[in-house]
């Protein structure tokens, strides 16, 4: 089984997301996508000051099976990214809720986190596409 | 060991090496090489050994049944390889005039009439040198059709989740932005969701049909008529041809522009890298835009159109003609095989898939699409077993090897889990296919049994299980000679 802590949001394409509480959000993917994808090879981030909007494919994991975009979970401004995966993207492997984590976004004011699923629903949508 | 390690310094093929030194008279100075090249210094029988071994370490189409899905890598007939060798075509200089050319402007020209007949399509161009280059292509000829009528805000390109990389990274390099439609749970496209996405924006539809799911899209005719009513255009990607070969045909369906992969469906070399030839065919509203050059009758006389009779082409892709090697190669098999062994190909490459579906089936394998019959190729999905074993399609694929086959298509199409893209082609006898399904049910009682000798597979083979990771993490692609 694997691990959804209970204070993320999540989507149904397995991007998770963080309120860090100032008006920005924190944003990777989870442990289930990266047990699915197997050992990553590469990421691609996005540029800091990007803007993106809800579902916008805004960066990219690959793996030795697939490549996989990652969507933008919010609407809001790109104000970081973690430098460190471009070098060791298996951090995404050992810590996907951690040192994995991909882009932190300056969210935008009408941004609603609360219409994300919370860890039981993203649960649930799992067991269903089992 | 590496053909450089066998390098020893002043050792030479002295019969294979030219006489004197080409002299270099035009090039500047700042651009003359300083250092020697780090090439190998070795015998003539050195080279000769070192690639006869590692053309003997080869999994070929020639040694192995190869059953790679959506590549269709059937048997080249000898035929076509020692006719498409004579001396008449080898020989002849790129830059030969048409008048020395007519014998090899003719069989071009056949070629391109007989792609149109095929396809039913109005128009068709041999220069693209691939499959992607032809999908460029194409995707090139929907951008110069909508500029030309002044409808430049046609940017958006719609592209279903289960279509190869190619297509929406042709679609990018075309300046397009891709927009993904999602494929139902039957593996037909998501009508309701294709007709929510077309609009004023829309360029087009990249659609493979059979899809790479191994289905035959049942709606093409609604979705070519939500495509079109938009004022968008269908593409046609011929990666699965072969399954439809002489039964029906992409103009038919309603496609405005197809890509034809020669490589593929008219059983020229594939596979080891190309060349390949990816021919496109137009309805006649594209054909001003086709690229050049294209090869027309004059009279009696066969000769070429470049961009001066065709000032409207999106231009030329490759240098002189495109893979002519090739081209003769396909025009060959086509004509060896006329319109009924065609017709033939299309069956036998769909009974041999469907044969060998219903044999896994019956051993317990799962299909991907139970309920649906399949095109030239098929997937199973190894979920089940990956669950309850701990061995995965991969490890399936890499114990295939010991058996001597060659693997499937792994994890491809990325919707499917765990999946093995399936695709026998119609050159193989029914004792092959048995064999076949006989190596996947010994690998899954392997699996239940000693799960350890399929996860560490292939046991027979020069190298074992490789470290993809480690090497697509610390990329070694060049070799260096030693430091001193």
């Amino acid at each position: 089984m694997s691990n959804v802590p209970t204070d993320l949001r999540y989507t149904k394409s397995h991007e998770w997301i963080r309120d860090d509480g100032d008006g920005t959000a924190t944003v990777g993917i989870t442990d289930h996508a990266q047990d699915a994808l197997g050992d990553l090879v590469f990421v691609e981030l996005p540029a800091i000051g990007q803007r993106l909007g809800v579902n916008d494919a805004c960066a990219v994991v690959e793996s030795v099976k697939a490549a996989s975009d990652i969507y933008a979970p919010v609407a809001g401004e790109v104000i970081a990214v973690n430098g460190s995966l471009e070098s060791q993207p298996e951090l995404i492997n050992s810590d996907a809720y951690g040192e994995g984590w991909m882009f932190q976004l300056r969210l935008d004011t009408d941004a609603d986190l609360q219409a994300l699923l919370d860890a039981d629903g993203y649960t649930q949508a799992l067991a269903e596409q089992d | 060991m590496l053909i450089h390690e066998q390098s020893r310094p002043g050792r030479r093929a002295t019969a294979q090496a030219p006489l004197n030194q080409a002299a270099t008279p035009g090039l500047p100075a700042a651009l003359r090489r300083r250092t020697r090249a780090a090439l190998p210094e070795v015998s003539e029988l050195q080279a000769v050994r070192h690639y006869t071994r590692l053309s003997q370490k080869n999994f070929a189409i020639d040694t192995h049944f190869y059953p790679l899905g959506s590549c269709t890598m059937k048997y080249n007939p000898r035929a076509c390889n020692s006719l498409a060798s004579l001396p008449g075509f080898l020989a002849r200089h790129p830059a030969a005039p048409p008048g020395h050319s007519q014998g090899i402007l003719a069989c071009l020209f056949e070629l391109q009439e007989l792609l149109k007949v095929v396809t039913g399509m109005h128009a068709v161009s041999l220069a693209p040198a691939a499959g992607a280059q032809g999908e460029l292509a194409g995707v090139l000829m929907i951008r110069a059709y909508h500029d030309a009528r002044g409808d430049h805000e046609r940017r958006e390109m719609l592209v279903p989740d289960a279509a190869h990389g190619t297509n929406p990274a042709s679609a990018i390099m075309a300046g397009f932005a891709v927009r993904e439609i999602p494929t139902g749970a039957d593996g037909d496209v998501d009508l309701a969701a294709l007709r929510a996405a077309v609009g004023p924006r829309t360029a087009g539809i990249m659609l493979t049909n059979p899809s790479t799911v191994g289905v035959f899209d049942r709606n093409i005719e609604a979705i070519a008529e939500v495509v079109h009513a938009a004022g968008g255009l269908l593409y046609y990607d011929g990666a699965n041809l072969n399954a439809i070969l002489g039964q029906v045909r992409p103009g038919d369906m309603g496609f405005d522009v197809i890509h034809m992969n020669l490589h593929k469906t008219f059983s020229t070399p594939h596979g080891g890298g190309g060349p390949g030839a990816g021919p496109v065919g137009v309805a006649a509203h594209l054909e001003p835009y086709l690229p050049v050059p294209l090869v027309v009758m004059d009279g009696a006389n066969y000769r070429w159109h470049w961009e001066g009779e065709r000032p409207q082409s999106i231009g030329r892709l490759t240098a002189f003609g495109g893979n002519i090697g090739i081209l003769l190669r396909a025009y060959i098999y086509a004509r060896l095989l006329g319109a009924e062994g065609m017709r033939r190909v299309g069956e036998y490459a769909t009974l041999n898939a469907n044969y060998l579906l219903a044999r896994l089936r019956r051993a317990g394998f799962q299909p991907a699409y139970a309920q649906r019959r399949a095109s030239h190729e098929f997937i199973i999905t190894l979920k089940q077993e990956a669950k309850t074993f701990g061995v995965n399609a991969m490890d399936f694929a890499k114990r295939l090897l010991d058996y001597g086959f060659h693997a499937p298509t792994t994890y491809f199409p990325l919707l499917v889990p765990e999946c093995l893209l399936i695709e026998p082609t119609e050159s193989e006898t029914r004792e092959v296919l048995d064999a076949f399904a006989e190596a996947m049910i010994q690998i899954r009682a392997e699996a239940e049994r000693e799960p350890e000798t399929v996860r560490r597979a292939p046991h027979q083979l020069p190298v074992r299980r490789l470290d993809d990771v480690r090497a697509a993490r610390q990329l070694d692609l060049a070799w260096q000679p030693p430091a001193d």
